[in-house]
């Protein structure tokens, strides 16, 4: 099955963890609320109330999806800026308190940028440690958590890499007994999967979820102490600087109503395209591990690596062949450097593609990708020198 | 970003075969130490020299993988490490 939303019409778009094609609805929402939703919402004449209808009525919807109270919400520019926001903005709120920062090691690199700029400021990061399935040690969170100081603690609702569910429930138990509030960064499950509970700070993406580019979320539970590290600023309740992209929020979360109310079958019908592929690919493939928890896990993201291939080589041959992927390996990062997430847990790097389907994936195109995949792994050995 | 303590001076046993992997990427010394380490006898220690961030951590992935021991990964004076594996079978 091909989609509109690929411009190429032979390419099987698997990076649904990178972002998600928009919503059907949402494209309907982000035309028809470019017409009458331009205004600015803070005025107060007719098109302006019109603009600050639509914008509420949105926070309201995209409340309800993630389990929290219109005021809690505030939309950013991005899950990136959510994320900056939400850690350096609870830190500094949270001053007299400590000047501790607890994350996982496998946290998006948006987190661990903003605690680079905590410890350049004389704020301390401990990292705690995953085991090889890539979920946070527990033992060692309730350690760092409980620790004298610690003023915030963040841990991702799954990996965006490997999928890797995270012990939300047992992390959010350990904070309320430390007083420590937690932010949770729900990227890759916020409409797909059930909004987890026990939170301070939570924040998403929209175009994680089928909605534009440019909306984040920023939920910050009432009773958090939470101030902003950027100038003063009117907008989202003094959370969020800069004028609203109403149009654009309004479709995010009309893409974000459309993505729950489908999740329940569509989340289930990928799962089983996900377990399909982590069955199927070590039978078909040598040497081949396939990374994450095979079933605390987001319904459509699979992580398998291939010994003695090259990532690079992998990703050039998928996409000759029409398959769009990413991958963790070093020779594909701007860096060149191997994903922090794949290191952290200990797996193999090179060789590795990330498969992340987005609503609607079909089974032959799975079906596809798994016949093409053996003989294209072979090749690449085979031109390396590889005996096989 | 090391993940031994011991030099290799210092390691208890003395490797049976070197590979030098210094400059090039991954996976090109894992596929060196899968094509050589049958070059030595069981229980022997192969060690590789690599500067690839990521041998540093496919290395160890590898003997997971592979049931061999990852002895330790000791930094050279230069750049790099050098990462131990023992033949298991």
């Amino acid at each position: 099955m091909h989609h509109a939303w690929c411009d190429d019409w032979e390419v099987a778009y698997f990076d649904a963890a990178s972002t998600e094609p928009l919503h059907p609805q949402a494209r309907e929402a982000l035309i028809a609320a470019l017409d009458v939703g331009w205004a600015d919402p803070a005025r107060l004449y007719g098109p302006a109330r019109r603009a600050r209808m639509l914008l509420e009525q949105a926070r309201t919807e995209v409340a309800e999806a993630l389990g929290a109270r219109p005021d809690e919400v505030a939309f950013t520019s991005s899950g990136t800026q959510a994320i900056h926001l939400g850690v350096l903005g609870t830190l500094h709120g949270r001053r007299r308190a400590g000047r501790r920062l607890v994350t996982s090691a496998v946290e998006h690199s948006s987190v661990l940028h903003a605690a680079g700029i905590h410890e350049r400021d004389g704020g301390s990061v401990e990292t705690v440690g995953v085991g090889l399935t890539g979920a946070v040690d527990l033992t060692a969170f309730r350690k760092a958590v409980l620790a004298e100081g610690t003023a915030l603690a963040c841990l991702q609702s799954a990996n965006h890499e490997v999928g890797t569910v995270q012990p939300i429930a047992e992390a959010a138990a350990v904070c309320a007994e430390a007083g420590v509030p937690l932010l949770v960064d729900a990227a890759q499950t916020a409409g797909r999967m059930p909004s987890p509970g026990g939170w301070s700070v939570l924040t998403a993406s929209a175009h994680k979820w089928g909605g534009p580019a440019g909306v984040g979320v920023l939920v910050i539970r009432k009773g958090t102490r939470w101030r902003t590290p950027l100038p003063e600023d009117d907008r989202e309740h003094r959370r969020v600087p800069g004028f609203e992209n109403v149009p654009a929020i309004v479709a995010a979360a009309a893409a974000l109503r459309a993505t729950v109310a489908e999740s329940g079958t569509e989340s289930a019908r990928l799962s089983a395209l996900v377990n399909r592929i982590r069955t199927e690919v070590p039978r078909l493939v040598p040497d081949v591990e396939v990374i994450g928890d095979p079933v605390a896990r987001a319904p459509h993201i699979v992580t398998f690596s291939c010994l003695y291939v090259e990532g690079e080589a992998l990703l050039t041959e998928l996409d000759k062949a029409g398959f769009a992927v990413s991958s963790g390996s070093s020779c594909t990062a701007s860096t060149l450097r191997p994903s922090h997430v794949l290191e952290a847990m200990g797996v193999l790097t090179h060789g590795n593609v990330r498969v992340s389907l987005p609503r609607g994936t079909s089974a032959t195109d799975v079906d596809r990708f798994l016949s093409v995949l053996p003989e294209m792994v072979r090749r690449i050995r085979e031109d390396a020198g590889v005996k096989q | 970003m090391t993940s031994g303590q011991a030099t290799p001076e210092g390691s208890a046993q003395p490797p049976a075969l070197t590979i030098d992997a210094l400059g090039k990427k991954c996976p090109i010394p894992i596929i060196m130490l899968a094509a050589q380490i049958n070059d030595v006898p069981r229980n022997g220690i192969v060690a590789v020299l690599a500067d690839d961030p990521a041998a540093f951590s496919d290395i160890p992935a590898w003997c997971r993988l592979k049931s061999h021991h990852h002895v330790g990964s000791y930094e050279l004076p230069q750049r790099g490490w050098a990462i131990h594996v023992r033949r298991n079978y």
